[in-house]
């Protein structure tokens, strides 16, 4: 470290860490410190009041065999197909038309493509519920050309309660995963595209040839974003179907809140949330490391 | 560039489809919320909005909103503006590290703190109170926020602050005076989003206020929904009372909202 001071208002060696202090004292107490003694909770058997009693890493062990938990996490990996994968598709065809195309009214199609983003997400619940509710505008409109037989409550049926809410995933998703990709895509210069169109590349090959290996890193940080927000679905599945029918839609976020205020399992509710940080800190690292390899 | 009438045509096919895939939910339930209610005759009821502003106790939820949004907000953004003043114009030992334990907050999910918080507070008496609310997502935003500035902080020439240096000013008039005015649309965006994210924020309401005298909007929007299910025309006309502000406030600083959720996502 050299000699110079801080900074040429700064002369004190301590002011750094003054400045930095109140900052860090908040999170520290308010978000370090908590996720520590989660990890610690974990280690315990506990209803929420009263005495403990300390098991070890017994909470994390009855999870393996645990079906509830087992089916929270295969639900994730279902909504992870809407929430990540659908929206990156459906993101890279908007946002490659609209770099390729002169398109008037841009800005208003990306807003509205993008608004989902801004809306609570209980709001969101409370309109997509009606939307599926049995006599709602969803079922209306089979029933209108005949299809009446694909008619359901679709969040009470153990087969579509899943896709339906990861189906609002998508939507919820996809203008975020547009954007995203489009930032991307407006750097690749013109020339590159006019080269190709010279060679007589059309749409689809240009799109592969060109604009999809420039966005390699936007699709990643697509990923790491909408797969996380698929782990954490707590607000919608809370408002929409409170993980039921059966588990048919519970997710690791959800049993984290039913198993410590609902079922008084805190112990258990703490395995189950540290087991959800450590999977999002590994998609961090994970999806991050791909991306950095096949660059 | 140029591009065919034939695919212009199926750009517009596509872009239009996918605008109006979302849309559909949000004027569903505009509809909704001014349809009839059961037994009542059918046409425009635009008093379903009073209606469920007074049964929902809208008035006092938004107002709790407000509150925890104005504490959150001032709170975060003046701690984030002194840490990444630190972080983004000053050299010291361990700035590197430290400035991983912030990224690293970036990361933690609520589902995991929410739970030894609420046991944590309960034991202090302090749940059922605005900081029980606030306090956990300053220490969030405070990460993130931490982070961004920065990023803002360290594009500014070195030459503004020897300026402020020559002139005698100190760090903190030098960040008052110099380092804050040239940070406008940056703090901005900072404080739409944190603005947005205590609005929208579910989970930590939820936990923190079991005794249920202190909701915010998101939950007494829950609250209602849990009371209301069958009358569709009053909860959806509570829902939009509750998605308005953050969409009015979409439509005008729309560009601070994806600059910020972009830059942020990226960087």
């Amino acid at each position: 470290m050299s000699k110079s001071p801080p900074s040429a208002v700064v002369r004190s060696r301590v002011t750094p860490y003054l400045f930095i202090l109140p900052a860090f004292l908040v999170y520290a107490a308010f978000s370090l410190y908590p996720l520590l003694r989660a990890a610690q909770f974990s280690l315990y058997e506990w209803p929420g009041f009263g005495p403990s009693t300390f098991v070890g890493l017994q909470n994390y062990t009855d999870l393996i065999g645990d079906e509830n938990f087992r089916a929270a996490i295969g639900n994730a990996l279902v909504l992870i197909l809407f929430y990540a994968a659908l929206p990156v598709v459906i993101g890279l065809v908007l946002a490659a038309i609209f770099r390729r195309g002169q398109v008037r009214g841009m800005g208003f199609f990306r807003s509205v493509i993008f608004l989902p983003q801004v809306i609570a997400l209980v709001v969101v619940a409370v309109a997509w519920r009606n939307i599926y509710a049995p006599n709602g505008p969803l079922n209306q409109a089979l029933r209108a050309v005949g299809l009446d037989e694909l008619a359901r409550g679709w969040l009470g049926d153990p087969g579509a309660a899943l896709p339906a809410v990861g189906f609002i995933g998508t939507w919820l998703e996809m203008g975020l995963v547009m954007l995203l990709l489009l930032a991307g895509m407006s750097r690749i210069p013109d020339d590159l595209f006019e080269a190709a169109r010279l060679d007589g590349a059309g749409p689809v090959r240009e799109f592969f040839a060109i604009t999809l290996p420039s966005v390699r890193g936007e699709i990643v940080v697509a990923l790491v974003l909408t797969i996380i927000a698929a782990l954490k679905t707590f607000d919608l599945v809370y408002m929409t179907t409170s993980g039921g029918p059966g588990n048919a839609t519970t997710v690791p976020s959800y049993e984290v809140y039913h198993r410590a205020f609902q079922l008084r399992e805190v112990g258990s509710a703490s395995a189950v949330a540290i087991v959800l940080t450590v999977l999002v800190f590994a998609i961090n690292v994970l999806v991050t490391r791909i991306g950095e390899r096949s660059r | 560039m140029r591009v065919s009438t034939a695919e212009r045509t199926m750009n517009y096919v596509v872009l239009g489809l996918f605008a109006l895939f979302a849309l559909a939910p949000i004027l569903t339930i505009l509809a909704t919320a001014v349809s009839s209610q059961i037994g009542q005759a059918p046409g425009l009821h635009l008093g379903n909005f009073l209606e469920a502003w007074d049964v929902g106790g809208f008035g006092s939820s938004l107002g709790n909103s407000l509150v925890v949004a104005a504490i959150v907000v001032t709170s975060a953004v003046t701690l984030s503006v002194l840490s990444g003043y630190a972080f983004g114009t000053m050299r010291f030992r361990g700035a590197t590290v430290l400035f991983y334990v912030f990224l690293l907050g970036l990361m933690i999910p609520t589902e995991a703190t929410v739970i030894p918080l609420f046991f944590d507070l309960r034991s202090l008496g302090l749940t059922d109170t605005y900081a029980a609310i606030a306090l956990p997502q300053i220490a969030q935003s405070v990460a993130f926020g931490t982070f961004w500035l920065r990023a803002q902080f360290r594009t500014m020439p070195v030459s503004l602050l020897e300026a402020a240096a020559l002139d005698g000013a100190g760090p903190v008039r030098t960040l008052r005076s110099v380092v804050v005015p040239a940070s406008v649309p940056a703090l901005t965006t900072l404080v739409v989003l944190v603005f947005m994210w205590t609005w929208n924020e579910f989970l930590i309401a939820l936990v923190m206020t079991p005794g249920g005298g202190l909701r915010t909007a998101p939950l007494g929007l829950a609250n209602f929904q849990g009371q209301y299910t069958a009358e569709i025309a009053l909860l959806s006309a509570g829902a939009v009372i509750v998605a308005l502000p953050m969409v009015i406030m979409f439509l005008f600083l729309q560009r601070h909202f994806i600059r910020g959720m972009l830059e942020g996502a990226v960087k």
